[in-house]
């Protein structure tokens, strides 16, 4: 019975999505941008790859790249993707019909407007559900080892089966998506253009994974004010930035020992000691790895475009950058519930910082603020749900016919 | 009779050599630039493919009392020597530039004084590369007194840094640096702490009164030698500290180091992982690989000269890295001379002894796991925990003469055309695409209007102009250096699509 129930909504689904795409759009036809978007060149085999002027800091017998300071080469990055396969994950990112009931797309929570990430404590996911945990930012996800708040997921495309296939997210299933997206003509004419050498006309999974890796891949923030100072123009940053700066990688606030450039993390995981606002504590990575010693311990986040992403924490916890940076001078473990021992980090400490350092240290932060890579959002998608753009916040919804 | 004379001709001697030397090196006369020892002709000067630290082919810069360091920090390029005379100077140094020398000069027993006040956080900081620091006495601050983050081919060297915070000499991520006959003393963890480096000698440094002497910790090719470390809770450690982005600490000679009477009592801070530290802790090495002690005097240390030990062991609380191993593996423990050690150990060690039913004193303890490991002679000493050494087969580590490398870490040689290309998608093509209007107009059309003339390209961009009504106004790219404009422009020229 229930299987029925879903067959048939599959189905009712499905045909509305066919009636969006032949009712409305019927004569469109798209053709997937052929150029690489900013920040990647397109080499002769028609693969776009990342161009950055931390690539002058590579060196072969150097220190190891992607953590240290102002001129230190990035990590490796995932590129090599072709315009089209870039392109049409932009499609796929911004369309909720990937959703199981065609309400929430990538960029829901992800949105482009709010650094990639949706200004929530913790973010909603389908038919509303309170989810547990903040949506991060997708900048600089390139360089990322490790994906999710609790550093579940090595790859991008093993990532987003998370929120895809939750039931609290989006609430899909691998058979659902398959269908919807292969009942879709306009879908199968992008993935034939963004797969060539294909010699079927079936849209597999991978390819809608390869797809959006590659454009959330595309999302580089690498030319704010801070790196003009890192390479060299030091009248980039004001008096007052450059001191945040000073204070930032101090061994007294140890901000850069976490957050350490150029990306501003270390792709670590960290016990800093957060409370959590309902007083159900999160484990964390201690269930990712099996290891109760990591109780407690996240990701650290980059602070790249960090301004745009309140509020903080995994959990949502600080509205303001101020008062994220406050938790940390105020005593070691001093959130922790006296029925949690936690192994904190070490260098969460005790370093008395006074409320103008604060300030210094916010205002370094905004200096990290970087969007002119941002991408256009699409003004149609191919599964002729209509992309509501004039409203502010989540500019998305479900044009019912 | 002959005795006079020669007498006599030593005096005359002596006189016009104190007359010369006064004339060559007295108050007034040029200073000698820093030498840029144990570098090969690759860096000497005038070899500007890759210069060492010390290395000085530009201006100096003389600072006295009442001036500010940092301003000439700031005016001072690549090759320049920054020279620091006598008195008390109240600041933070921060270098983010390459090949900058900062030396202080110390005239008659006068040092040139760094002093935070307990107000300032660090006494240096510096992420270029070819760094040098010298003759700075530094005090009362913070945070760090010298702290490197990723600088290469450095050199920190006759430094004497008093009760200045959490690290004394702190160089991060660096490669290729020496740290020599610097005086630390009053550092509430390490001294002298090698983070995250590669290729390091650390030579002929006093360390005393601190927790941690020094302190080897995720760096791989280090050489600890002539130092003496004395007095601390820990003189001479080597570490791999679990969860950071480094994930092995190996290939660390500790020798002819004189480590004695570490027996202070561990004023770390809370949760720190030299809070840890059994006071009398001569050597410790902690889950480190590859680690040669030899020819070391390790006496007086009241809990135990050489301790070897896995995380667990150690009692350190951070929480588990799966990536980082954390055991001590293929350890060498060469001949040293040990005495006196582990007269009064801790409960653990204690009830270890009773265990094995040892007698008094303990030089070497080794616990938890750990392979590969061997030792010669360890007859000759009281130990704990040898059982599963093997004989070694190496006998000394002679034909280690440094650590450091032959020449200086290369820089990337970047082509003109490949900086070009680098600033040209790594920043313009945020607002300019070839053939379609993103922000700014298609580079095909900036190609026609300035057809051969990149520096027609180069002055806009330096000092843009709004000359389209249709366009928003460019802000200006005078950021990027003079040379990367010019590259860029040219590459602007040659794009296709």
């Amino acid at each position: 019975m229930k299987k029925f129930i879903f067959i048939a909504f599959i189905l009712v689904l499905t045909a509305g999505g066919w009636r969006y795409y032949t009712g409305e759009t019927k004569t469109k036809v798209v053709t997937l941008c052929n150029t690489c978007p900013p920040g990647f060149e397109r080499t002769d085999d028609n693969r776009c790859r990342f161009r950055s002027l931390y690539q002058m800091y590579e060196t072969k017998d150097g220190n190891n790249p992607g953590v240290g300071g102002l001129k230190t080469a990035l990590p490796a990055v995932r590129d090599g993707f072709t315009p089209q396969q870039i392109d049409l994950g932009r499609y796929l990112f911004f369309d909720p019909a990937l959703s199981a009931d065609g309400t929430i797309s990538c960029a829901s929570c992800h949105q482009p407007d709010k650094g990639f990430s949706d200004g929530l404590p913790t973010s909603v996911g389908i038919k509303h559900t309170s989810l547990k945990r903040a949506a991060p930012s997708l900048w600089n996800v390139a360089f990322n080892k490790r994906f999710f708040w609790d550093a579940r997921a090595s790859t991008l495309e093993e990532q987003m089966t998370g929120p895809l296939y939750s039931p609290e997210e989006m609430g899909t299933t691998p058979e659902q998506l398959h269908n919807t997206l292969n009942n879709l003509p306009a879908y199968r004419d992008l993935f034939r253009q963004a797969f060539p050498q294909k010699n079927n006309d079936r849209i597999e999974l991978s390819e809608v994974y390869t797809c959006i890796a590659a454009f959330e891949a595309t999302l580089i923030s690498l030319n704010s004010r801070y790196d003009q100072y890192a390479h060299g123009y030091a009248e980039a940053l004001t008096k007052n930035e450059i001191e945040g700066l000073n204070i930032f990688r101090s061994f007294v606030a140890r901000c850069t020992e976490c957050h350490t450039p150029p990306l501003f993390t270390n792709q670590q995981v960290a016990v800093i000691g957060l409370a959590e606002p309902d007083h159900t504590f999160d484990v964390g990575a201690a269930k990712t790895f099996h290891d109760p010693t990591l109780k407690g311990a996240f990701k650290v986040p980059s602070l790249r475009n960090a301004a745009l992403t309140a509020p903080y924490t995994h959990s949502g916890r600080f509205e303001k950058l101020e008062d994220m940076i406050a938790f940390y001078t105020k005593g070691r473990g001093h959130e922790v519930p006296p029925t949690e021992k936690l192994r904190i980090h070490w260098h969460i400490w005790e370093p008395h910082l006074r409320h103008d350092e604060i300030d210094r240290l916010a205002d370094f932060i905004h200096t990290l603020t970087d969007e002119s890579f941002k991408p256009q959002t699409p003004e149609w998608l191919p599964s002729g749900i209509k992309m509501e753009t004039k409203q502010p916040g989540n500019s998305l919804s479900l044009n019912q016919p | 009779m002959k005795i006079v004379v020669r007498i006599f001709v030593l005096l005359i001697t002596l006189a016009g050599g104190i007359y010369l030397g006064k004339v060559f090196f007295g108050r007034g006369s040029t200073i000698p630039a820093p030498v840029p020892t144990y570098f090969n002709a690759a860096g000497a000067a005038g070899d500007s493919s890759a210069i060492g630290a010390g290395v000085v082919t530009g201006q100096t810069y003389n600072i006295k009392p009442g001036q500010s360091i940092q301003d000439a920090v700031g005016k001072a390029k690549p090759g320049d020597l920054i020279r620091i005379f006598p008195g008390v100077y109240h600041e933070t140094i921060y270098i983010d530039k390459d090949n900058i020398s900062i030396q202080g000069v110390i005239e008659e027993g006068e040092w040139p004084v760094l002093d935070g006040e307990k107000k300032l956080n660090d006494a240096v900081l510096y992420s270029g590369n070819g760094v040098l620091v010298e003759n700075l006495k530094i005090m009362n601050y913070k945070g760090n007194g010298i702290m490197g983050q990723a600088g290469n081919n450095y050199i920190i060297r006759n430094n004497w840094i008093v009760g200045s915070g959490v690290y004394g000499i702190f160089p991060q991520f660096g490669k290729n640096g020496l740290v020599e006959r610097n005086i630390l003393t009053g550092i509430e963890d390490a001294a002298i702490y090698i983070g995250m480096c590669d290729n390091i000698d650390v030579r002929f440094n006093e360390v005393y009164g601190n927790v941690a002497g020094i302190e080897i910790e995720n760096s791989r090719h280090a050489l600890v030698e002539y130092n003496y470390a004395h007095d601390n809770t820990g003189g001479i450690l080597a570490f791999l500290t679990p969860g950071l982005p480094i994930k092995t600490c190996a290939d660390v000679i500790i020798r002819n180091n004189f480590v004695y009477h570490n027996n202070t009592k561990n004023f770390g801070a809370v949760g720190s992982t030299v809070s840890h530290i059994p006071k009398g802790t001569g050597v410790l090495v902690m889950a480190a690989d590859d680690v040669t002690i030899e020819n070391n005097i390790i006496t007086g240390n009241s809990n135990s000269g050489i301790t070897i030990t896995d995380y667990a062991f150690a009692g350190i609380n951070h929480a588990n890295d799966p990536e980082s191993e954390p055991n001590p593996d293929r350890l060498t423990l060469l001949d040293n001379f040990m005495d006196n050690n582990g007269t009064d150990p801790i409960d653990e060690v204690k009830a270890l002894k009773k265990a094995t039913f040892s007698k008094p004193g303990l030089d070497i303890i080794a616990a938890g796991g750990g392979t590969g490991n061997c030792i010669i002679n360890p007859d000759r000493y009281i130990t704990i925990g040898l059982n599963k050494y093997a004989n070694c087969s190496a006998h000394d580590t002679h034909l280690v003469k440094s650590y450091m490398l032959d020449k200086p870490v290369l820089p990337r040689n970047t082509t003109s055309i490949e900086k070009g290309k680098m600033t040209y998608y790594g920043v313009c093509s945020g607002c300019h695409a070839y053939n379609t209007r993103l922000i700014g107009p298609p580079v095909s059309v900036i190609q026609a209007m300035y057809k051969g003339n990149a520096k027609g390209i180069v002055d806009f961009i330096t000092k843009p102009v709004h000359k389209r009504d249709d366009y928003p106004e460019m802000p200006p790219q005078n950021y990027l250096s003079e040379e990367t404009r010019q590259a860029v422009a040219e590459y602007i020229l040659t794009v296709q699509k």
